[in-house]
């Protein structure tokens, strides 16, 4: 069950509109290591994770990934808000504008929708962590990449905020990961999927 | 056999989802009538009485938010020992 808090997790001030900014950061919004594709992968992976504080954790960063979504969300908003119809034609804003006007819609930078193939939800904690170890690394790069490009102090501010995240999570990640490593068998982690089999992984570790 | 002490959490478990139906379901109401008087009353009273009822709920049982964790063991942080509700323990 959820609730919802008005507010953002941090404040988006942006003054100054800019289509091609926008066209950027909207990658975080439904782009292939976006805020979307993070929050489903988690929210999704969490009901097979057989260790509570291993879901738990799933549970908590889906959700704050959810306020992410809603960050890029408003950064975009307030990118394309007061945008002229003489700023979208010379911007190359065009083309997602004739489908969307100035709504927000969930795709990657080069125009592919969102698709539940971003992401994951394999059913064997290792794979699943492991997947969302490398996701953080890859939205930090994207992040890395956006500060590359965008200059405007009010759009960085935020995109800062959310590239260090990605590295708290990363790291969460990591220590659940070991969490999960510690209960199998340490000579050979892949011995079984303790998600599914359903062999005792005390006496198996005994036998091996 | 379900023990004492599960039947009347599951009790006080139901009554917060009736009362959250209730917070939920004028939510929407007063979206659209944001100037009803008597409907904000009504929201107002389960809006309080959920937030009592899930405050007990942590206090007796584990927490139901982050911000009630506190309510049940400063000893350990419950909120990750807890199980989850997926797993049928709200029913």
């Amino acid at each position: 069950m959820w609730s919802y808090e008005r507010r953002l997790q941090y404040p988006v001030n942006i003054k100054e509109t800019n289509a091609k900014t926008a066209q950027i950061i909207i990658s975080q919004y439904g782009g292939p290591d976006g805020e979307l594709a993070a929050s489903m992968r988690y929210l999704s992976q969490r009901y097979s994770i057989p260790y509570n504080e291993v879901a738990g954790l799933l549970t908590d960063i889906g959700t704050e990934e959810l306020a992410h979504f809603e960050l890029i969300g408003a950064i975009v908003h307030q990118l394309t808000r007061d945008l002229s119809m003489e700023e979208i034609e010379k911007s190359g804003f065009a083309t997602y504008y004739v489908d969307h006007t100035l709504a927000l819609w969930p795709q990657a930078a080069g125009g592919i929708p969102f698709n539940a193939c971003e992401f994951q939800s394999k059913g064997d904690p290792i794979t699943d962590l492991m997947e969302d170890m490398a996701a953080e690394q890859k939205a930090r790069t994207t992040y890395d990449n956006i500060l590359r490009m965008v200059k405007d102090p009010d759009v960085c501010d935020v995109i800062k905020f959310l590239r260090a995240r990605e590295v708290v999570h990363f790291q969460r990640f990591g220590e659940a990961l070991r969490r999960v490593q510690d209960k199998l068998n340490e000579k050979n982690f892949y011995a079984f999927n303790p998600a599914f089999d359903t062999c005792n992984v005390k006496e198996r570790k005994e036998n091996c | 056999m379900m023990k004492t002490s599960d039947m009347s959490r599951l009790a006080l478990l139901h009554e917060i989802s009736k009362v959250d139906f209730a917070v939920v379901e004028m939510t929407l109401y007063l979206d659209t009538h944001p100037h009803e008087r008597e409907a904000i009353a009504y929201l107002n009273h389960y809006v309080k009485l959920k937030n009592q009822l899930e405050k007990e709920y942590s206090y007796k049982y584990e927490p139901m938010s982050v911000s009630l964790a506190n309510e049940s063991d400063d000893n350990k942080w419950l909120w990750a020992l807890a199980p989850m509700p997926w797993e049928g323990g709200c029913k």
